[in-house]
């Protein structure tokens, strides 16, 4: 399954510049791995030490956020998926 | 500080200075960032007597704030009343309650003035023409009002469900609306996008860490007006947590200046139950945040991935408070609970921070002899939709004497007696 990514302009000089990608991946995990093969720099902004996801990292499909959708959550054709950093607001 | 600043951004997680610029998050971790003082320079420059001197508004405060400066402090927000509510005390058992009444303060009665006050100073600094922000409703008044006085434009987003009284409230000053279609949350995370795309004053994005810092004015009022002490306890409604620890930055501040004796404040976070991620982690003793869809007639508090949420659990928790939530029907009844026992008229948020307090009291939290603060954050005029089935419709009588009498049998027979033969 290839999904959209669009990259925030904070994570783009970990991904020489790229504003989105397609990347392969059935669910979160697949997709976080795909990302971070594809764009090293950014491997780290993506999960913590013990393999979660970062706590100020916010990740949308199409215009839900992920956590609603739950963790084995599978992609479909067409899923747009939107990396926030530190979601603000309030 | 590293460098010859008054203040600078730095990294909530990895320290990382940034100096001073419109961002919200750290380039390197993408945590969020707040703002760092030179606490040296500052302690030298500031007293109490100073404070005393000056003007009844939050500028009396500037050096404590982020401010450039040649800014602009003609707009007078903030020193709003601090009241003794011994009605209410009595009610809920308190011999020493304090309402922080934001109800009205200037220009748009609600404590978002304070906060927008601040952000706008900076909006000017770094030559934004657009000012912006995602709303529940309350920050798009200030916005609005304040863009006009400022000469800026505003254009705000809302969610496209807001009360009609916070839309109006918005509009009459000019400003550009966009609603959305979807909640607060859907509105915020679309305004992260366009604050990354173009070059807007986002006062609750881009421009957050020094926005942030005007809700520290409410806990420097609240410690000032009790003759430079700190109450025991705080209640304070949560919304994206952002209030609760900035108070909680101030009283901490003003620990490290002297200018009031160290106290452990126990703080108390208030939230409505049909939107309450944060009290829900508080309750449960941790720190994280699992994000909720609001469904709570407090819109103003309706946000369901607080930015700050992490951070208000950690205060909370620490301090040795707590965190507690109220139904739509408590919230509704600390609305008119405040407004008969205190004549103070407040918005849902209030109506949540009054239920909540009572919750606390209740359960043994808060003690009766203990200096207990509620803040209170917006104006019942603006949420009036939550009362509209509350009061029976009064129907007129003809302007006789005797008709009036019949009315004072029939309708108001408890007044009768009181009122007879008074003249």
């Amino acid at each position: 399954m290839s999904v959209k990514v669009s990259i925030p302009s904070a994570f783009r000089r970990h991904t020489e510049g790229a504003d989105h990608c397609e990347c392969d991946g059935t669910d979160l995990a697949g997709l976080l791995d795909s990302l971070g093969s594809r764009f090293p720099d950014l491997k780290p902004h993506l999960r913590d030490e013990q393999g979660n996801v970062r706590r100020f990292l916010n990740i949308y499909v199409n215009d839900e956020d992920i956590r609603f959708l739950g963790k084995d959550y599978k992609f479909k054709e067409g899923d747009e998926v939107t990396l926030v950093p530190s979601i603000a607001g309030g | 500080m590293s460098t010859n600043l008054r203040y600078e951004l730095r990294c909530r997680e990895c320290q990382t200075r940034w100096g001073n610029q419109p961002i919200s998050f750290c380039q390197n971790c993408f945590a969020p960032l707040e703002v760092a003082y030179d606490w040296d320079r500052i302690g030298k420059e500031v007293s109490k007597d100073k404070i005393a001197g000056r003007a009844t508004n939050l500028w009396r405060y500037k050096e404590l704030l982020p401010l450039p400066d040649n800014y602009d402090g003609s707009t007078p927000a903030g020193f709003t009343p601090l009241l003794k509510a011994a009605k209410l005390g009595e009610t809920v058992r308190s011999r020493s309650l304090y309402l922080k009444n934001d109800a009205v303060c200037f220009p748009t009665l609600s404590f978002k003035d304070r906060v927008v006050a601040v952000a706008l100073t900076q909006a000017r600094h770094f030559g934004f023409d657009v000012v912006s922000c995602s709303s529940t409703g309350n920050l798009a008044n200030a916005v609005a009002a304040q863009a006009a006085r400022a000469g800026l434009k505003a254009c705000i987003f809302i969610p496209a469900d807001l009360e009609p009284a916070k839309v109006l409230g918005t509009q009459v000053y000019g400003a550009q609306i966009v609603r959305i279609d979807g909640n607060y949350d859907h509105v915020n995370r679309l305004c992260s996008q366009i604050a990354d795309k173009h070059r807007w004053g986002f006062v609750n994005v881009n421009l957050r860490p020094y926005y942030a810092e005007g809700s520290k004015t409410v806990g420097y009022e609240i410690a000032e007006q009790l003759g430079w002490r700190l109450p025991d306890n705080i209640v304070v409604p949560m919304a994206g947590g952002s209030l609760i620890t900035k108070i909680y930055k101030a009283f901490k501040e003003l620990i490290d200046l002297g200018f009031v004796e160290e106290k452990q404040v126990k703080f108390f976070g208030a939230q409505a139950t049909g939107c309450s991620p944060i009290s829900v982690a508080v309750k449960s003793g941790r720190n994280e945040i699992e994000p909720q869809k609001p469904q709570t007639i407090a819109r103003s508090l309706a946000i369901g991935n607080p930015a700050d949420g992490f951070y208000a659990a950690k205060t909370i928790l620490g301090s040795g408070g707590w965190a507690e939530d109220a139904t739509d029907p408590e919230i509704v009844e600390g609305m008119t609970l405040l407004a008969e026992s205190e004549g103070v008229f407040t918005e849902t948020a209030g109506g949540v921070t009054v239920a909540v307090a009572r919750k606390l009291y209740v359960q043994g939290r808060i003690r009766p002899d203990e200096t207990t603060v509620l803040c209170i954050t917006g104006n019942g005029l603006k949420t009036t939709d939550a009362l509209a089935d509350k009061f029976d419709t009064v129907e007129p009588i003809p302007p006789k004497l005797a008709a009036f009498e019949q009315f004072l049998e029939t309708q108001f027979s408890g007044a009768r007696a009181a009122g007879k033969g008074a003249a």
